[in-house]
């Protein structure tokens, strides 16, 4: 080989890997929802521990396959509405956390009633130069009607990363506003992590029970 | 009618003793509707829930399914007639065949056939049919008993009552345990969404209203064809 075609495979092979990771990056986020999901069902299908409802097992995988995907601080901000500005930015890194581990729960209980559900994706609606996208599912039981599930998902330099569920019409983020306001209202922002860290301390105590 | 009576006096009690000003627009009876949650609940613990568990444990499965099939099959009726009051021509339809197939060939309703072939369930009420036709929901409330409501969906119950065949069936001795196989099979199917309730909420109230809420509006507006509303996003 001289050395211009050894100059033209270089320029190829770099050409290409830059292609491959851009095209990586570039994971629509439908296709991303459906692989994320696809994977996390079949491991739960799968795994006997989960079946038997283990919690740590559903833990496990929550956070191996689902949390890389999930944007918590925008979920934990966008809950907490406007007092977000007003918490120092300890309460936040507080309230990030609590939050964070209360989501992980919530996701852990939902996939622990999964057994022989079917997902079928709704094409997505969006350009393609949108930042914020939602991606429409149905889950197909065998009793009983589909069960409405949609994904909000933003575009950040990381990646597509989820920041809101809705089941059967209900925003988590929005129903957790709710509660949010009330526990600030009742008791500060404190007032909100103290009540959020109980209730983790309940659940982790239960699950270890459990076992 | 003795029993309406009694929980009729029971309601009073709890309203006023529960009637707090609420500082929340979307639950201005949340005083009222605080203190009947938690008498349904309670109930729920007492009794609703044991049976149901009770329920679970003891009958096979294909009872179960069979149970919450024939019942199913009954309001798929009073569905398909909504459906078309809804204007909703194709699914009103669609769920009139799946009475017809479920009952001929899914034995009376026991056996859910129509799903298999590839005919959806959709439930629709009498509350839906008025919400779509531009009734507003009024503020949500919180019934004895049957829980989550609004007011207008509460106006619309008789309607409901009325379009179900099951309340027709005589003896009432047959009709009063039927309703009453039919609300244990419904709470056993909410058992396992139940208790990943329990867990996630720190008020259980709220997260039920706000849940309730959003999804019958969602429900509506998404009958009606109108994109759901993008939530009021406070970017912080």
């Amino acid at each position: 080989m001289n050395i211009l075609t050894k100059l033209l495979s270089m320029t190829l092979s770099v050409f290409a890997l830059t292609f491959a990771s851009a095209v990586a990056a570039a994971e629509a986020p439908d296709a991303l929802v459906k692989r994320i999901s696809e994977e996390v069902l079949n491991t739960a299908k799968a795994d006997k521990s989960i079946q038997a409802g283990n919690i740590s097992s559903i833990v496990a995988l929550v956070e191996e396959k689902i949390l890389p995907y999930v944007d918590f601080e925008r979920m934990t901000a966008l809950a907490a509405g406007r007092y977000w500005r007003q918490a120092t930015p300890e309460q936040q890194k507080q309230l990030l956390t609590e939050f964070r581990s209360l989501l992980i729960y919530t996701y852990s209980g939902a996939l622990s009633q999964v057994r022989d559900q079917k997902i079928e994706y709704k094409p997505l609606r969006a350009d393609p130069a949108n930042t914020e996208v939602e991606v429409r599912s149905q889950v197909i039981q065998s009793r009983g009607e589909p069960i409405q599930l949609s994904y909000r998902l933003e575009k950040l330099a990381t990646g597509w990363k989820l920041y809101d569920i809705n089941v059967m019409g209900a925003w988590l983020v929005e129903t957790y506003r709710g509660t949010f306001n009330s526990e600030i209202t009742k008791g500060g922002i404190d007032g909100l992590i103290k009540s959020l860290s109980d209730k983790n301390r309940q659940l982790a105590a239960r699950s270890a029970a459990k076992k | 009618m003795k029993y309406i009576a009694r929980i009729g006096a029971l309601v009073m009690v709890v309203a006023l003793s529960g009637c707090a000003t609420s500082n929340n627009p979307s639950d201005p009876l949340e005083g009222f509707n605080r203190a009947m949650f938690s008498f349904n609940d309670a109930v729920d613990k007492v009794a609703l829930k044991p049976t149901a568990q009770a329920y679970q444990f003891a009958l096979p499965d294909f009872v179960q399914a069979g149970i919450g099939n024939f019942f199913g099959n009954i309001g798929d009726l009073w569905s398909a007639v909504n459906q078309l009051l809804q204007g909703r021509v194709e699914t009103g339809v669609t769920s009139f065949m799946r009475v017809a197939v479920n009952t001929t060939f899914g034995l009376g309703g026991v056996l859910d056939v129509s799903t298999e072939a590839r005919l959806p369930k959709q439930q629709s009420d009498f509350g839906q049919t008025l919400g779509i036709w531009g009734v507003g929901s009024g503020p949500y409330l919180v019934l004895p008993l049957l829980g989550p409501s609004m007011v207008r969906d509460t106006a619309a119950l008789p309607a409901d009552f009325y379009g179900n065949l099951w309340s027709y069936k005589k003896p009432v001795r047959w009709r009063n345990a039927g309703a009453g196989i039919h609300i244990v099979d419904r709470r056993a199917q909410l058992l396992e969404a139940g208790s990943l309730l329990e867990d996630v909420a720190l008020d259980k109230y709220d997260f039920v209203r706000d849940t309730y809420l959003q999804s019958r509006q969602a429900r509506i507006d998404d009958l009606k064809g109108k994109e759901p509303a993008r939530e009021k996003v406070v970017e912080p």
